[in-house]
Protein backbone atom coordinates (compact mmCIF):
# COMPACT_ATOMS: atom_id res chain seq x y z
CA UNK A 1 0.00 0.00 0.00
CA UNK A 2 1.50 3.37 -1.30
CA UNK A 3 0.53 6.92 0.61
CA UNK A 4 -2.92 5.28 1.82
CA UNK A 5 -3.77 5.08 -1.74
CA UNK A 6 -5.63 1.45 -2.55
CA UNK A 7 -4.75 0.18 -5.71
CA UNK A 8 -7.57 -1.83 -7.50
CA UNK A 9 -6.52 -5.26 -8.24
CA UNK A 10 -3.64 -5.37 -5.51
CA UNK A 11 -5.16 -3.53 -2.44
CA UNK A 12 -8.73 -3.68 -2.92
CA UNK A 13 -11.25 -5.73 -5.17
CA UNK A 14 -11.20 -5.47 -8.94
CA UNK A 15 -13.68 -2.65 -10.13
CA UNK A 16 -14.01 -3.79 -13.05
CA UNK A 17 -14.06 -6.77 -15.96
CA UNK A 18 -12.23 -4.78 -18.23
CA UNK A 19 -8.64 -6.13 -18.61
CA UNK A 20 -7.62 -2.71 -18.43
CA UNK A 21 -4.16 -2.44 -16.98
CA UNK A 22 -2.72 1.26 -16.24
CA UNK A 23 0.49 1.94 -15.74
CA UNK A 24 2.42 1.18 -12.51
CA UNK A 25 3.22 4.43 -10.64
CA UNK A 26 5.24 2.62 -8.44
CA UNK A 27 8.09 4.70 -9.30
CA UNK A 28 7.24 8.05 -8.70
CA UNK A 29 8.05 8.25 -5.28
CA UNK A 30 10.61 4.90 -5.65
CA UNK A 31 9.87 1.88 -3.93
CA UNK A 32 10.48 1.13 -0.47
CA UNK A 33 12.86 -1.03 -1.23
CA UNK A 34 15.22 1.49 -1.80
CA UNK A 35 15.38 2.94 1.45
CA UNK A 36 16.63 -0.08 2.54
CA UNK A 37 20.44 0.45 2.75
CA UNK A 38 20.08 3.24 4.16
CA UNK A 39 17.32 2.88 6.98
CA UNK A 40 20.29 -0.27 7.56
CA UNK A 41 22.74 2.24 8.14
CA UNK A 42 20.81 4.58 10.25
CA UNK A 43 19.58 1.61 12.44
CA UNK A 44 22.34 1.43 15.23
CA UNK A 45 23.79 -2.19 14.42
CA UNK A 46 25.76 -0.16 11.18
CA UNK A 47 27.11 2.31 13.98
CA UNK A 48 28.42 -0.64 15.89
CA UNK A 49 29.96 -1.77 12.97
CA UNK A 50 31.42 0.95 11.62
CA UNK A 51 33.01 1.91 15.07
CA UNK A 52 34.45 -1.05 15.61
CA UNK A 53 36.23 -1.44 12.44
CA UNK A 54 38.14 2.60 13.19
CA UNK A 55 38.90 1.34 16.43
CA UNK A 56 40.66 -1.48 14.84
CA UNK A 57 42.14 -0.55 11.73
CA UNK A 58 43.24 3.40 13.37
CA UNK A 59 46.13 1.87 15.28
CA UNK A 60 47.35 0.15 11.91
CA UNK A 61 46.84 3.30 10.52
CA UNK A 62 49.19 5.25 13.26
CA UNK A 63 51.55 2.49 12.92
CA UNK A 64 52.08 3.04 9.54
CA UNK A 65 52.92 6.54 10.07
CA UNK A 66 55.77 5.86 12.38
CA UNK A 67 57.36 2.39 11.83
CA UNK A 68 60.87 2.19 11.24
CA UNK A 69 60.78 0.23 7.92
CA UNK A 70 63.45 -2.28 6.49
CA UNK A 71 63.76 0.67 3.69
CA UNK A 72 64.56 2.89 6.46
CA UNK A 73 67.29 1.18 7.70
CA UNK A 74 69.05 0.21 4.56
CA UNK A 75 68.68 4.05 4.13
CA UNK A 76 70.44 4.46 7.20
CA UNK A 77 73.31 1.79 6.08
CA UNK A 78 73.79 3.90 2.81
CA UNK A 79 74.68 7.03 5.25
CA UNK A 80 76.89 4.87 7.58
CA UNK A 81 78.68 2.99 5.07
CA UNK A 82 81.16 5.17 3.79
CA UNK A 83 82.56 5.25 7.25
CA UNK A 84 82.20 1.72 8.16
CA UNK A 85 84.05 0.48 4.95
CA UNK A 86 87.12 3.08 5.25
CA UNK A 87 87.46 3.66 8.72
CA UNK A 88 86.41 0.22 10.26
CA UNK A 89 86.56 -2.63 7.53
CA UNK A 90 90.07 -0.53 6.73
CA UNK A 91 91.42 -1.32 9.78
CA UNK A 92 90.60 -4.86 10.06
CA UNK A 93 92.03 -5.50 7.04
CA UNK A 94 95.08 -3.13 8.40
CA UNK A 95 95.25 -5.11 11.54
CA UNK A 96 94.98 -8.75 9.51
CA UNK A 97 98.00 -7.67 6.99
CA UNK A 98 100.47 -6.66 10.17
CA UNK A 99 99.46 -9.69 12.29
CA UNK A 100 99.92 -12.00 9.33
CA UNK A 101 103.49 -10.16 8.51
CA UNK A 102 104.56 -10.39 12.02
CA UNK A 103 102.88 -13.83 12.26
CA UNK A 104 104.97 -15.24 9.46
CA UNK A 105 108.25 -14.13 10.22
CA UNK A 106 108.02 -15.40 13.85
CA UNK A 107 106.25 -18.78 12.89
CA UNK A 108 109.99 -19.92 10.10
CA UNK A 109 111.59 -19.24 12.92
CA UNK A 110 109.59 -20.94 15.24
CA UNK A 111 109.05 -23.77 12.85
CA UNK A 112 112.83 -23.97 11.98
CA UNK A 113 113.57 -24.42 15.44
CA UNK A 114 111.04 -26.99 16.25
CA UNK A 115 113.45 -29.36 13.81
CA UNK A 116 116.12 -27.58 15.06
CA UNK A 117 119.07 -30.47 16.15
CA UNK A 118 119.47 -27.92 19.27
CA UNK A 119 117.37 -29.25 22.35
CA UNK A 120 116.64 -26.81 24.30
CA UNK A 121 115.53 -24.97 21.01
CA UNK A 122 113.91 -27.03 19.91
CA UNK A 123 111.72 -28.26 23.09
CA UNK A 124 111.01 -24.55 23.29
CA UNK A 125 110.01 -24.07 19.83
CA UNK A 126 107.47 -26.91 20.55
CA UNK A 127 106.00 -25.65 23.58
CA UNK A 128 105.11 -22.37 22.46
CA UNK A 129 103.78 -23.40 19.45
CA UNK A 130 101.46 -26.05 21.56
CA UNK A 131 100.64 -23.01 23.87
CA UNK A 132 99.30 -20.59 21.37
CA UNK A 133 97.68 -23.19 19.08
CA UNK A 134 96.13 -24.58 21.49
CA UNK A 135 94.51 -21.54 23.44
CA UNK A 136 91.16 -19.39 22.88
CA UNK A 137 92.28 -16.24 20.49
CA UNK A 138 90.07 -13.86 22.45
CA UNK A 139 91.80 -15.03 25.63
CA UNK A 140 95.02 -14.60 23.92
CA UNK A 141 93.91 -11.05 22.66
CA UNK A 142 92.68 -10.14 26.17
CA UNK A 143 95.99 -11.67 28.17
CA UNK A 144 98.19 -9.19 25.93
CA UNK A 145 95.82 -6.37 25.95
CA UNK A 146 96.14 -6.40 29.81
CA UNK A 147 99.86 -7.37 30.19
CA UNK A 148 101.59 -4.57 27.01
CA UNK A 149 102.10 -1.22 29.22
CA UNK A 150 99.54 0.98 28.01
CA UNK A 151 102.37 3.94 27.06
CA UNK A 152 105.56 3.78 26.74
CA UNK A 153 107.87 6.02 29.05
CA UNK A 154 110.40 7.49 27.68
CA UNK A 155 111.34 9.82 30.79
CA UNK A 156 111.05 13.54 28.83
CA UNK A 157 107.87 11.92 26.89
CA UNK A 158 105.38 9.00 27.02
CA UNK A 159 104.28 7.29 23.72
CA UNK A 160 100.62 5.91 23.93
CA UNK A 161 100.40 2.16 22.73
CA UNK A 162 97.27 2.90 20.69
CA UNK A 163 95.02 -0.69 21.34
CA UNK A 164 95.25 -1.83 17.86
CA UNK A 165 98.63 -1.95 18.21
CA UNK A 166 98.25 -4.72 20.79
CA UNK A 167 95.88 -6.26 19.60
CA UNK A 168 97.69 -6.33 16.07
CA UNK A 169 101.23 -8.35 18.21
CA UNK A 170 98.00 -10.62 20.06
CA UNK A 171 96.45 -12.27 16.79
CA UNK A 172 99.80 -12.43 15.28
CA UNK A 173 100.89 -15.49 18.12
CA UNK A 174 98.49 -17.90 17.63
CA UNK A 175 99.00 -17.15 13.62
CA UNK A 176 103.18 -17.63 14.94
CA UNK A 177 102.21 -21.12 16.23
CA UNK A 178 100.29 -21.84 13.30
CA UNK A 179 102.73 -20.87 10.61
CA UNK A 180 105.19 -22.95 12.94
CA UNK A 181 103.42 -26.38 12.24
CA UNK A 182 103.22 -25.60 8.52
CA UNK A 183 106.84 -24.89 7.98
CA UNK A 184 107.68 -27.83 10.33
CA UNK A 185 105.29 -30.04 8.18
CA UNK A 186 106.65 -28.47 4.93
CA UNK A 187 110.11 -29.64 5.91
CA UNK A 188 109.55 -32.61 6.95
CA UNK A 189 107.66 -33.65 3.86
CA UNK A 190 110.84 -33.32 1.68
CA UNK A 191 111.77 -36.92 1.04
CA UNK A 192 114.74 -37.80 2.87
CA UNK A 193 116.37 -38.80 -0.18
CA UNK A 194 117.12 -35.02 -0.42
CA UNK A 195 118.68 -34.90 2.81
CA UNK A 196 120.73 -38.09 1.88
CA UNK A 197 122.17 -36.80 -0.98
CA UNK A 198 122.86 -33.21 0.40
CA UNK A 199 124.73 -34.93 3.15
CA UNK A 200 126.35 -37.48 0.78
CA UNK A 201 127.58 -34.29 -1.17
CA UNK A 202 129.29 -32.53 2.47
CA UNK A 203 126.55 -29.97 2.67
CA UNK A 204 125.93 -28.45 5.68
CA UNK A 205 123.00 -28.69 7.66
CA UNK A 206 122.14 -24.89 7.39
CA UNK A 207 123.15 -24.75 3.55
CA UNK A 208 121.16 -28.16 3.01
CA UNK A 209 118.04 -26.32 4.75
CA UNK A 210 118.06 -22.76 3.18
CA UNK A 211 119.24 -23.45 -0.74
CA UNK A 212 118.03 -27.33 -1.12
CA UNK A 213 115.18 -28.30 1.54
CA UNK A 214 113.02 -24.95 1.99
CA UNK A 215 113.00 -23.81 -1.72
CA UNK A 216 111.52 -27.37 -2.65
CA UNK A 217 108.57 -27.20 0.39
CA UNK A 218 108.14 -22.89 -0.48
CA UNK A 219 106.01 -23.30 -2.88
CA UNK A 220 103.80 -26.13 -0.76
CA UNK A 221 103.20 -24.16 1.76
CA UNK A 222 101.99 -21.01 0.43
CA UNK A 223 98.01 -22.66 0.12
CA UNK A 224 97.86 -23.55 3.86
CA UNK A 225 99.45 -19.66 4.64
CA UNK A 226 96.65 -17.83 2.78
CA UNK A 227 94.36 -20.42 4.45
CA UNK A 228 95.64 -19.05 7.49
CA UNK A 229 95.50 -15.19 6.75
CA UNK A 230 91.51 -15.95 5.60
CA UNK A 231 90.86 -17.54 8.84
CA UNK A 232 93.09 -14.41 10.96
CA UNK A 233 91.54 -11.91 8.53
CA UNK A 234 87.65 -13.37 9.57
CA UNK A 235 88.80 -13.23 13.23
CA UNK A 236 89.74 -9.90 13.41
CA UNK A 237 86.33 -8.51 14.69
CA UNK A 238 87.54 -9.96 17.75
CA UNK A 239 89.01 -7.18 18.66
CA UNK A 240 86.47 -5.21 18.40
CA UNK A 241 85.71 -6.58 22.32
CA UNK A 242 88.66 -4.91 23.34
CA UNK A 243 87.74 -1.43 21.95
CA UNK A 244 89.43 -1.40 18.81
CA UNK A 245 87.41 1.10 16.31
CA UNK A 246 86.86 -1.54 13.70
CA UNK A 247 84.22 -2.42 11.59
CA UNK A 248 82.26 -3.98 14.63
CA UNK A 249 82.47 -1.37 16.87
CA UNK A 250 82.01 1.53 14.64
CA UNK A 251 79.04 -0.72 13.10
CA UNK A 252 77.94 -0.54 16.69
CA UNK A 253 78.04 3.21 17.02
CA UNK A 254 76.38 3.65 14.21
CA UNK A 255 73.46 1.79 14.89
CA UNK A 256 73.66 3.61 18.29
CA UNK A 257 73.22 7.03 16.18
CA UNK A 258 70.08 5.80 14.49
CA UNK A 259 68.04 5.16 18.04
CA UNK A 260 69.20 1.24 17.61
CA UNK A 261 65.89 0.13 16.17
CA UNK A 262 66.17 -3.85 16.20
CA UNK A 263 65.05 -3.34 12.34
CA UNK A 264 68.83 -1.79 11.90
CA UNK A 265 70.87 -4.95 13.56
CA UNK A 266 70.12 -7.72 9.96
CA UNK A 267 71.61 -4.81 7.37
CA UNK A 268 74.79 -3.61 9.50
CA UNK A 269 75.60 -6.96 10.79
CA UNK A 270 74.48 -8.04 7.33
CA UNK A 271 76.81 -5.83 5.67
CA UNK A 272 79.90 -6.96 7.67
CA UNK A 273 78.81 -10.45 6.98
CA UNK A 274 79.02 -9.73 3.36
CA UNK A 275 82.27 -7.55 2.85
CA UNK A 276 84.04 -10.40 4.81
CA UNK A 277 83.04 -12.91 2.44
CA UNK A 278 83.70 -10.86 -0.58
CA UNK A 279 87.27 -10.41 0.57
CA UNK A 280 87.90 -13.99 1.71
CA UNK A 281 85.54 -15.78 -0.54
CA UNK A 282 88.56 -14.83 -3.86
CA UNK A 283 91.34 -15.94 -1.35
CA UNK A 284 89.85 -19.02 -0.40
CA UNK A 285 89.60 -20.06 -4.07
CA UNK A 286 93.11 -19.27 -5.15
CA UNK A 287 94.22 -21.45 -2.73
CA UNK A 288 92.18 -24.01 -3.63
CA UNK A 289 93.58 -23.60 -6.78
CA UNK A 290 97.22 -23.18 -5.74
CA UNK A 291 96.16 -26.35 -3.78
CA UNK A 292 95.72 -28.00 -6.96
CA UNK A 293 98.93 -26.86 -9.07
CA UNK A 294 101.34 -27.51 -6.10
CA UNK A 295 100.00 -31.03 -5.20
CA UNK A 296 102.86 -33.33 -4.57
CA UNK A 297 104.29 -34.86 -7.90
CA UNK A 298 106.66 -37.45 -6.73
CA UNK B 1 143.67 -35.62 12.12
CA UNK B 2 145.75 -36.34 8.80
CA UNK B 3 147.40 -39.76 9.44
CA UNK B 4 150.26 -41.11 6.81
CA UNK B 5 147.96 -43.13 3.93
CA UNK B 6 149.96 -44.77 1.16
CA UNK B 7 148.67 -46.58 -1.56
CA UNK B 8 149.77 -49.88 -0.47
CA UNK B 9 147.41 -49.70 1.85
CA UNK B 10 143.44 -50.33 1.48
CA UNK B 11 142.03 -46.86 0.43
CA UNK B 12 138.88 -48.19 2.82
CA UNK B 13 139.40 -50.96 5.32
CA UNK B 14 136.17 -52.35 7.43
CA UNK B 15 137.13 -53.99 10.41
CA UNK B 16 134.74 -56.29 12.10
CA UNK B 17 131.88 -53.88 11.84
CA UNK B 18 128.70 -54.36 13.93
CA UNK B 19 125.77 -52.02 13.33
CA UNK B 20 122.46 -52.07 14.99
CA UNK B 21 118.92 -50.40 14.07
CA UNK B 22 117.59 -50.54 17.35
CA UNK B 23 117.28 -54.15 18.65
CA UNK B 24 117.74 -55.37 15.03
CA UNK B 25 121.82 -55.98 14.33
CA UNK B 26 121.75 -56.09 10.65
CA UNK B 27 125.89 -56.11 10.50
CA UNK B 28 127.52 -58.46 12.47
CA UNK B 29 130.89 -58.32 12.06
CA UNK B 30 131.74 -57.08 8.47
CA UNK B 31 135.37 -56.69 7.27
CA UNK B 32 136.73 -55.93 3.67
CA UNK B 33 139.57 -53.94 2.10
CA UNK B 34 139.08 -51.99 -0.97
CA UNK B 35 142.52 -51.04 -2.68
CA UNK B 36 143.03 -48.04 -4.63
CA UNK B 37 141.67 -48.02 -8.13
CA UNK B 38 139.71 -51.32 -7.45
CA UNK B 39 136.19 -52.37 -8.35
CA UNK B 40 134.25 -53.97 -5.89
CA UNK B 41 131.28 -55.58 -6.37
CA UNK B 42 128.71 -56.75 -3.30
CA UNK B 43 125.88 -58.91 -4.02
CA UNK B 44 123.38 -60.64 -1.71
CA UNK B 45 120.08 -60.93 -0.93
CA UNK B 46 117.67 -58.11 0.21
CA UNK B 47 118.11 -57.58 4.25
CA UNK B 48 121.28 -58.33 3.95
CA UNK B 49 122.69 -55.32 5.21
CA UNK B 50 124.53 -54.65 1.59
CA UNK B 51 122.35 -51.15 1.76
CA UNK B 52 123.72 -50.36 5.14
CA UNK B 53 127.14 -51.02 4.51
CA UNK B 54 127.61 -48.95 1.95
CA UNK B 55 125.86 -45.93 3.59
CA UNK B 56 128.29 -47.02 6.90
CA UNK B 57 131.17 -46.40 4.76
CA UNK B 58 130.66 -42.01 3.97
CA UNK B 59 129.25 -41.93 7.34
CA UNK B 60 125.16 -42.02 6.96
CA UNK B 61 125.00 -44.52 8.99
CA UNK B 62 126.66 -44.97 12.48
CA UNK B 63 128.24 -47.76 13.80
CA UNK B 64 128.22 -49.86 17.14
CA UNK B 65 131.51 -51.72 17.06
CA UNK B 66 134.37 -51.66 14.83
CA UNK B 67 136.14 -49.41 12.68
CA UNK B 68 135.86 -48.19 9.16
CA UNK B 69 138.99 -46.06 7.65
CA UNK B 70 138.61 -44.24 4.23
CA UNK B 71 142.69 -43.10 4.17
CA UNK B 72 143.59 -43.79 7.43
CA UNK B 73 141.02 -41.79 8.78
CA UNK B 74 138.58 -43.52 11.01
CA UNK B 75 135.06 -42.33 10.20
CA UNK B 76 133.15 -43.12 12.72
CA UNK B 77 135.86 -40.57 14.96
CA UNK B 78 133.47 -38.18 16.87
CA UNK B 79 136.02 -35.63 16.22
CA UNK B 80 136.07 -36.24 12.33
CA UNK B 81 134.69 -33.25 10.09
CA UNK B 82 132.44 -35.67 8.22
CA UNK B 83 132.44 -33.03 5.60
CA UNK B 84 135.50 -33.54 4.64
CA UNK B 85 135.37 -37.35 4.39
CA UNK B 86 132.20 -36.59 1.97
CA UNK B 87 134.10 -34.54 0.05
CA UNK B 88 136.24 -37.23 -0.68
CA UNK B 89 133.60 -40.30 -0.78
CA UNK B 90 130.78 -39.51 -3.54
CA UNK B 91 127.52 -41.24 -2.94
CA UNK B 92 125.12 -42.30 -6.16
CA UNK B 93 121.28 -43.58 -4.72
CA UNK B 94 118.44 -46.07 -6.12
CA UNK B 95 116.57 -43.08 -5.95
CA UNK B 96 119.02 -40.27 -7.53
CA UNK B 97 117.73 -37.62 -5.59
CA UNK B 98 118.41 -35.24 -7.54
CA UNK B 99 116.97 -31.78 -6.47
CA UNK B 100 114.21 -31.21 -8.23
CA UNK B 101 114.11 -27.28 -8.03
CA UNK B 102 117.31 -26.88 -10.18
CA UNK B 103 118.30 -27.80 -13.82
CA UNK B 104 120.68 -30.72 -14.42
CA UNK B 105 123.12 -28.69 -14.76
CA UNK B 106 122.97 -26.30 -11.44
CA UNK B 107 122.30 -29.55 -9.43
CA UNK B 108 125.65 -30.58 -10.61
CA UNK B 109 127.39 -27.56 -10.30
CA UNK B 110 125.49 -26.00 -6.65
CA UNK B 111 128.37 -28.70 -4.61
CA UNK B 112 131.24 -27.47 -5.67
CA UNK B 113 130.58 -24.00 -5.67
CA UNK B 114 128.75 -23.93 -2.19
CA UNK B 115 130.92 -26.66 -0.61
CA UNK B 116 134.34 -26.44 -2.40
CA UNK B 117 134.00 -22.58 -2.84
CA UNK B 118 135.85 -22.76 -6.56
CA UNK B 119 134.93 -20.31 -8.74
CA UNK B 120 131.78 -20.90 -10.50
CA UNK B 121 133.29 -19.95 -13.82
CA UNK B 122 135.49 -23.37 -13.49
CA UNK B 123 132.85 -25.11 -11.77
CA UNK B 124 130.75 -24.69 -14.84
CA UNK B 125 133.54 -25.53 -17.51
CA UNK B 126 134.06 -28.83 -15.17
CA UNK B 127 129.87 -29.39 -15.17
CA UNK B 128 129.79 -29.12 -18.74
CA UNK B 129 132.46 -31.55 -19.16
CA UNK B 130 131.11 -33.93 -17.26
CA UNK B 131 127.93 -33.73 -18.36
CA UNK B 132 128.73 -34.43 -21.91
CA UNK B 133 130.64 -37.45 -20.83
CA UNK B 134 127.49 -39.09 -19.41
CA UNK B 135 126.00 -38.70 -22.79
CA UNK B 136 123.62 -35.65 -21.87
CA UNK B 137 125.11 -33.24 -24.07
CA UNK B 138 121.81 -30.97 -24.65
CA UNK B 139 119.93 -31.76 -21.30
CA UNK B 140 121.88 -29.06 -19.35
CA UNK B 141 118.84 -26.56 -19.06
CA UNK B 142 116.13 -29.64 -18.10
CA UNK B 143 114.62 -30.09 -15.14
CA UNK B 144 115.25 -33.90 -13.75
CA UNK B 145 111.34 -33.64 -13.60
CA UNK B 146 112.07 -33.79 -17.34
CA UNK B 147 114.31 -36.42 -17.89
CA UNK B 148 113.82 -40.20 -17.76
CA UNK B 149 115.13 -42.64 -14.88
CA UNK B 150 118.07 -43.68 -17.04
CA UNK B 151 119.34 -40.16 -17.22
CA UNK B 152 118.67 -38.60 -13.81
CA UNK B 153 121.28 -41.28 -12.69
CA UNK B 154 123.58 -40.27 -15.33
CA UNK B 155 123.19 -36.06 -13.62
CA UNK B 156 123.86 -38.04 -10.48
CA UNK B 157 126.87 -39.87 -11.45
CA UNK B 158 127.79 -36.24 -12.91
CA UNK B 159 126.86 -34.44 -9.75
CA UNK B 160 129.07 -36.60 -7.55
CA UNK B 161 131.92 -36.59 -9.78
CA UNK B 162 131.87 -32.94 -9.71
CA UNK B 163 133.47 -33.01 -6.64
CA UNK B 164 136.47 -34.66 -7.49
CA UNK B 165 135.52 -38.12 -5.02
CA UNK B 166 138.39 -40.57 -4.77
CA UNK B 167 135.98 -42.73 -3.57
CA UNK B 168 132.65 -43.79 -5.54
CA UNK B 169 129.69 -45.62 -4.01
CA UNK B 170 126.75 -46.67 -6.11
CA UNK B 171 123.89 -47.83 -3.76
CA UNK B 172 121.52 -49.96 -6.22
CA UNK B 173 121.79 -47.35 -8.93
CA UNK B 174 120.04 -49.56 -11.71
CA UNK B 175 117.61 -51.25 -8.99
CA UNK B 176 114.73 -49.15 -10.66
CA UNK B 177 115.57 -48.98 -14.48
CA UNK B 178 114.33 -51.47 -17.01
CA UNK B 179 117.33 -52.88 -18.86
CA UNK B 180 117.50 -50.51 -22.14
CA UNK B 181 118.46 -47.54 -19.47
CA UNK B 182 120.24 -50.03 -17.11
CA UNK B 183 122.90 -50.59 -19.97
CA UNK B 184 123.25 -46.54 -20.53
CA UNK B 185 124.17 -46.22 -16.64
CA UNK B 186 126.43 -49.84 -16.44
CA UNK B 187 128.49 -47.78 -19.12
CA UNK B 188 128.77 -44.74 -17.48
CA UNK B 189 130.15 -46.90 -14.67
CA UNK B 190 132.72 -48.51 -16.68
CA UNK B 191 133.94 -45.98 -18.10
CA UNK B 192 134.70 -44.63 -15.01
CA UNK B 193 136.34 -47.75 -13.73
CA UNK B 194 138.50 -47.88 -16.51
CA UNK B 195 140.14 -44.50 -15.67
CA UNK B 196 141.07 -45.64 -12.50
CA UNK B 197 138.15 -44.51 -9.77
CA UNK B 198 138.07 -46.62 -6.61
CA UNK B 199 134.36 -47.74 -7.25
CA UNK B 200 132.38 -49.82 -4.50
CA UNK B 201 128.82 -51.27 -5.83
CA UNK B 202 126.16 -52.83 -4.57
CA UNK B 203 124.31 -54.17 -7.15
CA UNK B 204 121.79 -57.01 -8.56
CA UNK B 205 123.69 -57.17 -11.91
CA UNK B 206 125.70 -59.91 -11.93
CA UNK B 207 127.01 -59.83 -15.50
CA UNK B 208 128.47 -56.01 -15.03
CA UNK B 209 129.73 -57.83 -11.97
CA UNK B 210 131.33 -60.69 -13.59
CA UNK B 211 132.71 -58.17 -16.71
CA UNK B 212 134.00 -55.47 -13.95
CA UNK B 213 134.57 -56.13 -10.51
CA UNK B 214 138.04 -56.73 -9.06
CA UNK B 215 136.93 -58.60 -6.23
CA UNK B 216 132.96 -59.71 -5.57
CA UNK B 217 131.74 -59.96 -1.18
CA UNK B 218 128.18 -61.96 -1.16
CA UNK B 219 126.78 -60.99 2.07
CA UNK B 220 124.21 -62.92 3.55
CA UNK B 221 122.21 -62.20 6.88
CA UNK B 222 124.97 -59.40 7.99
CA UNK B 223 127.87 -61.34 7.53
CA UNK B 224 129.79 -61.61 4.58
CA UNK B 225 129.37 -65.31 3.80
CA UNK B 226 132.22 -65.65 0.64
CA UNK B 227 134.40 -63.52 -1.77
CA UNK B 228 136.71 -63.84 -4.29
CA UNK B 229 137.53 -62.59 -7.79
CA UNK B 230 134.59 -62.95 -10.22
CA UNK B 231 136.74 -65.61 -12.21
CA UNK B 232 136.22 -67.78 -9.08
CA UNK B 233 133.36 -66.73 -7.21
CA UNK B 234 131.03 -67.72 -9.99
CA UNK B 235 132.41 -70.62 -11.06
CA UNK B 236 133.83 -72.16 -7.79
CA UNK B 237 131.80 -71.03 -4.97
CA UNK B 238 131.99 -73.78 -1.96
CA UNK B 239 129.55 -72.55 1.08
CA UNK B 240 126.23 -73.57 0.07
CA UNK B 241 123.92 -70.40 0.71
CA UNK B 242 126.34 -68.83 -2.12
CA UNK B 243 126.06 -71.92 -4.20
CA UNK B 244 121.78 -71.80 -3.57
CA UNK B 245 122.19 -67.94 -4.43
CA UNK B 246 124.16 -68.12 -7.81
CA UNK B 247 121.75 -70.66 -9.04
CA UNK B 248 118.45 -68.53 -8.33
CA UNK B 249 119.95 -65.51 -10.14
CA UNK B 250 122.21 -67.28 -12.81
Amino acid sequence: MLLGKKIPGIDESIRTDLPVLRSYNGRAAGHVSDLAFSRWLASPSSWMLVLISVAILFPGALAAQTHYTMFNALAALWKWLPLILMEGFFLNILISFLSMLIGTASGILLGLMQISLNTPARQSAFWITQLFRNSPWLVILFIVLLALPFDIDLGFTSIRIPDWTKAVFGLSLPVMANISEVVRGGVLSVPSGQWEAAESLAYSRHQTMWFIILPQCFKRMIPPWMNWYAILTMATPLVSLLGVEEIITISRQAMEAEDNHPELLIPFYGFALIIFFVYCYPIARMTLRLEKRFSVKL
Amino acid sequence: MTSSWTPDQPIISLQDVHKSFGSLEVLKGISLDVMKGEVICVIGPSGSGKSTLIRCINGLNDIQEGSIKVKGQEVHDPKLDKLELRKKVGMVFQQYNLFPHKTAIQNVMMAPVMVLKRSKKEVEKQARNLIKKVRLEGKEESYPGELSGGQQQRVAIARSLAMNPEVMLFDEVTAALDPETVKEVLVTIKELASEGMTCILVTHEMGFARELADHIYFTDNGVIVEHGPPVTFFTEATDPRTKEFLSQIL
